[in-house]
Parts: C-alpha cells; sequence; structure tokens
C-alpha cells in the first residue's frame, strides 16, 4: 500500500512537468498547444537514444529541454510568423513530430538494466543511496520538480515573466508597450514544451523505454490536473498556480491508479483520461471556454 | 510634425460589400497641436487612427513623423514614440495582474524585459504619487487585481499608463465614451492636464462636441473619409459649439442617421 502511494506521488510529480507546461501556454498565453503530445514523446526519444548510447544520464535532462524547446519553437514560428491558428499550429507540429520522434529512436526502444539512469547513477547514489529504488524515484523528481516550479516562480517575477503573463492577459497593451506580441508567445512556447520534453524525459528514466504513441492524451492530461488545480485553490489567493497545478496533478494520477486498482483494464486508460476531464470540466463550471490567468 | 499622405484605404475590396473609405487623403498636424476629430458612425475617424497606429494597413500613401516614413513599420515598433488609450477601459491594462505590475510593465517601456526583478520597490512612491494626483484614490490599491477596479479608474490607470514614459503622441480613440458623464469629465480633465504638461501632440476622436471644443486646439469634423470642418486658432476660438453642432447634424442627415 505504501509503495503504491509512494509510486502514485512519483507518477503525480514527474506529469506535473506537462501541468507546469500547459499552464503557460493554456492558462497564461490563452492557447491550447496540441503540439504536447509530440514534444512530451520527443522529451523521451532523445533520452532513449542517449541513454542506450551510454551517456551521462544527467545529460538528457538539458537535451530534452533544448528538443523541447525546438519544438515549441516550430510551434511559435508557425502560428506567428506564418499566421496558422493555434489549435493548427499545434496539430501540424504534433503529427511532424510522430514520425521525427521515431526517425530519432530509430523504433520503439527499451534501455536495458545495464545502463543507469537518473534514479541509479552514482551522483544519486551518493545523495540518496539509503533509499529503496522506489523511494529514490520520488526523492529525485521531487528535486527536480521543486526546483522547476521555484525558477518558474522567479521567472514570473522579472520583467520578461510580467510581459509574458501580459501577452495573455491583453496582448493590445504589450503591443502599445512597443513591444513584438508573437515574439512573447513563441517564448511561451518554448518554455513550455521544454518542460514538456523534460517530463518525457524523466518517464523515459522511470520506465526504461520509449513508445511513439505515449505521447497520445497527454495535453488533455494537462489540461484537466490545470483546471482541477486553479479551481481548488480559487478562492486561496497565495497559493501560487505552480502550486496549484503539481496537487492537481497528483490528484489526477492518484485517481486514475484507485480506477486502476479496482481492476479496470489498462485498456481503457484513455477512455477514463477523457471520461475524467469531461468531469472535471463540467464540475469547475469552466467547460474550457473560461481562461483563469495567473 | 505627423504627416499622413495620399493614403488609400479600401474594406473588402472585390465584394459586394467593398467600401472606399480614404481616397488619397491627406493630414498634417503641427507637434503640440491637440487634435480633436469628430464625426459620425463610419467617417473614418477610428480607421485613421488605426492607420497612423499600423493597426491595419494602408493600400498606399505614406505616413511620416519628423520627416521619416513609418508606413512600413509594424505596429509594435510606431508605439515607441506614442501612446494610445482605446474606448474599452479593459484594453489599457491588463485585469488578472495587479495596478502594480501593471504601472512597473508600463514604466518600463522602450527599455529591454529582460530577467531583473518586474517590480521596481524604489519606483513605488513615484507610481503612489501619480495615482494620488489623480484623487481617485487609487493611491491605496497598488496589489489590488486591475480588474476588480471600475471602468473609470482603470481608464485613469490606463491614461498614467500610456503617458508614463517620454512620448511625442497621445492617441486617444473615444476614450471617454464607455464612461458616465461624471467619470467621463474627470478623465477628460486628466487627459488635458498629461497632454499640457508633457506638451504631447495628441490626436482624441470623441462624439462629444463639447469636449472637442472645449479641449481641442484645432477640430475635425470628418465624413466619408474627407474632412468637412478644419478649424484651428482663432479661427477655432470663434466657431461655437451650435455652428459645429449644425454642421454635424447636417452631415448626419445625409448619411441617414
Amino acid at each position: 500500500m505504501l509503495d503504491l502511494i509512494v509510486s502514485t506521488l512519483t507518477q503525480g510529480l514527474i506529469y506535473a512537468l506537462i501541468s507546469f507546461g500547459v499552464y503557460i501556454t493554456y492558462t497564461i498565453l490563452d492557447f491550447p498547444d496540441l503540439g504536447v503530445d509530440g514534444s512530451f514523446p520527443l522529451g523521451a526519444a532523445v533520452t532513449a537514444v542517449m541513454l542506450v548510447a551510454g551517456a551521462n544520464p544527467y545529460l538528457t535532462l538539458l537535451a530534452a529541454i533544448a528538443a523541447g524547446a525546438l519544438s515549441g519553437l516550430a510551434t511559435g514560428i508557425i502560428h506567428v510568423k506564418l499566421h496558422v491558428r493555434n489549435l493548427l499550429a499545434g496539430i501540424i507540429t504534433q503529427t511532424a513530430l510522430f514520425s521525427i520522434n521515431l526517425q530519432i529512436a530509430g523504433s520503439n526502444l527499451t534501455v536495458d538494466r545495464s545502463s543507469d539512469t537518473i534514479f541509479t547513477a552514482a551522483p544519486t547514489m551518493a545523495l540518496f543511496g539509503g533509499l529503496s529504488l522506489l523511494a529514490r524515484k520520488l526523492a529525485v523528481t521531487l528535486v527536480v520538480v521543486v526546483v522547476v516550479k521555484l525558477v518558474l516562480d522567479a521567472y514570473f517575477r522579472t520583467k520578461s515573466g510580467l510581459l509574458l503573463r501580459a501577452v495573455g492577459d491583453n496582448s493590445t497593451l504589450v503591443t502599445t508597450l512597443a513591444k513584438n506580441m508573437g515574439n512573447m508567445k513563441i517564448l511561451g512556447l518554448m518554455i513550455s514544451n521544454a518542460l514538456v520534453a523534460l517530463a518525457g524525459c524523466i518517464v523515459c528514466h522511470e520506465q526504461r523505454s520509449f513508445s511513439a504513441t505515449m505521447g497520445t492524451g497527454q495535453l488533455v492530461f494537462g489540461l484537466a490536473t490545470v483546471i482541477i488545480g486553479i479551481t481548488l485553490f480559487r478562492r486561496l489567493s497565495f497559493v501560487k498556480g505552480t502550486t496549484a497545478v503539481i496537487v492537481g496533478s497528483v490528484l489526477y494520477k492518484a485517481c486514475i491508479q484507485v480506477a486502476i486498482s479496482v481492476g479496470l483494464p489498462a485498456n481503457l486508460l484513455k477512455l477514463i483520461t477523457a471520461a475524467l476531464f469531461l468531469l472535471v470540466l463540467v464540475c469547475s463550471g469552466r467547460k474550457g471556454e473560461e481562461i483563469i490567468h495567473a | 510634425m505627423l504627416e499622413v499622405r495620399d493614403i488609400c484605404k479600401t474594406y473588402n475590396a472585390g465584394a459586394v460589400t467593398e467600401l472606399r473609405l480614404f481616397d488619397h487623403f491627406s493630414l498634417s498636424v503641427d507637434d503640440g497641436q491637440f487634435v480633436a476629430i469628430v464625426g459620425s458612425n463610419g467617417s473614418g475617424k477610428t480607421s485613421l487612427l488605426n492607420l497612423i497606429c499600423g493597426s491595419i494597413p494602408a493600400d498606399s500613401g505614406d505616413i511620416l513623423v519628423g520627416g521619416k516614413s513609418i508606413v512600413k513599420l509594424p505596429d509594435y515598433q510606431r508605439y515607441i514614440t506614442m501612446g494610445r488609450v482605446y474606448q474599452n477601459p479593459a484594453s489599457g491594462t491588463c485585469p488578472n495582474l495587479t495596478m502594480l505590475e501593471n504601472l512597473s510593465l508600463a514604466d518600463n517601456k522602450g527599455r529591454s524585459y529582460g530577467l531583473t526583478r518586474g517590480i521596481n520597490r524604489r519606483r513605488v512612491d513615484f507610481y503612489r504619487s501619480e495615482l494620488a494626483s489623480l484623487g481617485l484614490g487609487l493611491e491605496d490599491k497598488l496589489n489590488v487585481k486591475m480588474g476588480s477596479l471600475s471602468g473609470g479608474q482603470r481608464q485613469a490607470v490606463a491614461l498614467v499608463m500610456a503617458t508614463m514614459t517620454p512620448l511625442k503622441f497621445l492617441i486617444l480613440d473615444e476614450h471617454t465614451a464607455a464612461l458616465d458623464p461624471k467619470t467621463a469629465e474627470i478623465i477628460m480633465q486628466l487627459t488635458d492636464k498629461v497632454v499640457r504638461e508633457k506638451q504631447l501632440t495628441a490626436m482624441m476622436v470623441t462624439h462629444n462636441l463639447r469636449y472637442a471644443v472645449e479641449y481641442g486646439d484645432r477640430i475635425l469634423m470628418m465624413n466619408h473619409g474627407h474632412v468637412v470642418l478644419d478649424k484651428a486658432g482663432e479661427e477655432k476660438k470663434n466657431t461655437s459649439i451650435d455652428e459645429i453642432l449644425g454642421m454635424f447634424n447636417k452631415i448626419s442627415i445625409e448619411c441617414g442617421n
């Protein structure tokens, strides 16, 4: 039972990185970015290839972030410079990434036990060596998520961060401030997709595998967790958006875990994901129309 | 000096609804002039402002500021020397940012928005005094989200934000139209004060003929993309509101309004 709780918590924290990404695009920029379903496996593909090749496991974190940022850049350029509608821009990137991911990884890849991951490499063992593998996964993930959260919170307080929040809130104002709002959108998409790819990277470390279809439904997951988190803490203005979406992500993964525990076949997982998202939309009264900002 | 030269603008070109609004339209505005633009709906007032600001592209012609053409610059680059206040009070501020965050953003206009702190604590006293001078009691609400303020309060802050940094031009697009008469009067007086203090060149579109006569150095009346009345200086002083209203009624009847 304790193991189940630890692993659910770990899953919730890893996927909270997707929630951060979706929080930036959907909540702050008002941009439902379907490219997420492509940049998540992109992070995993890059990671799997590097691990198989024997690269430093910590380096894969940076490589995934860079790859994700590039995919955000692609969506951004398609939307901002080529004037394609936001949903379509994301779909184009997502579709292209499906092939690109397979091209990077060759095929679905498994990382065998001889390769070190961020959960088994020497620096991690030096810090958390006393813990079981399960607990170590939680500890490492917690460190990554807390660091990302603090960096994001700090960023939102900078001039650039304020301007990014302003783009989603009132893009007209950004233009009259003599700033190119398109460039800010591209920047937001790059940060968002970098975080999503980082989630894919850590999932790859955790499962020791990459599959081309692992991205399916990740945007829906991200949207659901963001809406759960923000709705729960709506009345508590001192709770930061980034904290709220972590809670949303953990709760969501817990619901899925419960569904599996009561004997739900794994094939129905995406159906449950979709149903849960619909439930969240209806119960929160948002129906995806009203967008809440930072 | 702002010069609009031979501007042509056609809406829905080629369609049944084609409307040739400006046909070689020209206008020049001297530095420091407060131009009030009046005219009925569809006369081209707001289109003129949008062309100057680059919100809509001109089909042909040129727009010059201080002798330099700006017609090819994208809108955001033109705003380096321009401020703009819109009819909708929600357009000038970010509703989900606090007033302090809004003011900090505006205060940084013209500089880079990098990774330094967004809010400069040393400027807070300055913001307080700017807000206090509005006389609306906003100086104690710096940490309140903009969206929870009234339309008049938001418009007052939008005006402060638009004129915070050094500017040449202030574009006012029916900026009192959505406010109640008392608040509109306050905003109009604030506008006049800031334009005189900062010696701005202002272009104000308004439906309020009294504001146009009272505050403008120069009155332009537009109809179907043409200037039908243009009075400045002494000539403007000798023009009564009744005279302008008479003219306005005449063109309105022609339009069927």
